[in-house]
């Protein structure tokens, strides 16, 4: 089995493309969705100690929108998309302008509606990779939560757990032009994933 | 008089403190954090439990403050060299929620509620008694412990804090 603890600089980069593939795609249907320009970041691919997996997205106790979706199939693994709270206040506000209370909460609708973006983003992230690598890839349907990050993240972080204390993560961020918007997608393929990605897309492995 | 030292415990480690200052763990999902304190020395411990059973790992070394069968003795051994006796020791302990519900949920994803059994059952073993609990549900918390008095406090986004 591939040891995610020890990839090369050019299997990181595979998992890289995977991560702007992916990522990619998604910012696409964001912007057709809010009909704006959306940029996206360059993706990072880290084998990082869980203790310092949520300080990605603003430390454990940040509190963040988050639609999960366990992926089945060729590749399994946990996908996320994390919005920290604010800018998915800024989102409901364009896209529900009367449904919207200022006052800091969410309706059912809203988070309904969080929770559906969120499902067509990681839809559109997981089938341009299935698309691109010709493996199956089966996403649950999406569950979301508005809670701190560090106990959102670790959800995903479990199939790690019995390995060691670290997890390899492909995380895309993508921003509105005017950083009025900021998103994160994390894909966190279970350890015995690799081999698969790798040898579909015809990396040797030795 | 000196402020009250925070002593920060992370994911899957455990600490202990004496003298007044205070164990704090973040971000409890499914994880455990389970503590423990000795009223008459006032000396506290506290461990961020992430797995039930040391039987499925998978790495060596392991981790011990990772799995409850593991965290649990080797945090009384840590609080037994700091003069707590493990027949005063009283036990609280938060978390072990299911942050997400899918449906045909596979057992590995049932960790929260496995990891708090898990805790229990290795308490009896040691006949240490659970004072209080505030376990299960599908939300965050953030605990900090008190090694003055004993007393948890719980906070999370939906309900504010609570002190057991």
């Amino acid at each position: 089995m591939a040891n995610y603890n020890r990839f090369e600089a050019f299997e990181m980069d595979v998992l890289k493309e995977v991560g702007n593939i992916g990522a990619g795609n998604a910012a696409t249907a964001m912007s057709t969705l809010l009909n704006k320009p959306i940029d996206m970041s360059v993706p990072s691919v880290q084998l990082l100690p869980f203790e310092e997996v949520a300080e990605r997205v603003g430390g454990s106790e940040q509190i963040v929108i988050a639609v999960f979706l366990r992926v089945e199939g060729d590749v399994p693994g946990n996908m996320f998309f994390i919005m920290q709270e604010h800018y998915a206040l800024q989102l409901m506000k364009q896209l529900l302008p009367k449904e919207h209370l200022d006052d800091g909460t969410y309706s059912e609708l809203e988070l309904s509606t969080l929770c559906e973006i969120g499902n067509i983003l990681a839809g559109s992230y997981l089938s341009s990779l299935a698309d691109f690598t010709q493996l199956q890839l089966l996403p649950s349907v999406p569950s979301i939560a508005h809670d701190m990050a560090g106990a959102i993240l670790s959800y995903g972080l479990m199939q790690y757990g019995e390995m060691g204390d670290s997890a390899l993560l492909i995380e895309t961020s993508f921003l509105e032009d005017c950083k009025s918007l900021e998103g994160h997608f994390f894909l966190i393929p279970d350890p015995n994933s690799f081999d698969i990605i790798f040898r579909a897309l015809g990396v040797r492995l030795g | 008089m000196i402020s009250e030292l925070l002593i920060k415990v992370g994911m899957a480690d455990l600490n202990t403190a004496a003298n007044g200052e205070h164990l704090k763990t973040t971000g409890l999902g499914s994880c455990v954090g389970l503590t423990l304190f000795d009223p008459t020395k006032h000396v506290a411990g506290m461990a961020h439990v992430m797995l039930p059973s040391s039987s499925i790992a998978r790495e060596a070394p392991i981790n011990v403050a990772k799995y409850a069968d593991t965290a649990i003795p080797e945090l009384i051994e840590r609080m037994l060299a700091l003069g707590a006796n493990v027949s005063r020791l009283q036990a609280k302990m938060a978390g072990g929620s299911q942050m997400f519900t899918l449906p045909g949920q596979t057992d590995s994803l049932r960790i929260g509620p496995r990891n708090v059994e898990s805790c229990l059952m290795m308490l009896e073993q040691y006949s240490i008694p659970l004072i209080s609990q505030d376990t299960g549900g599908n939300f965050g918390r953030t605990i900090e412990l008190s090694s003055k008095s004993g007393t948890l406090t719980i906070r999370s986004v939906q309900h504010g804090i609570k002190e057991i």
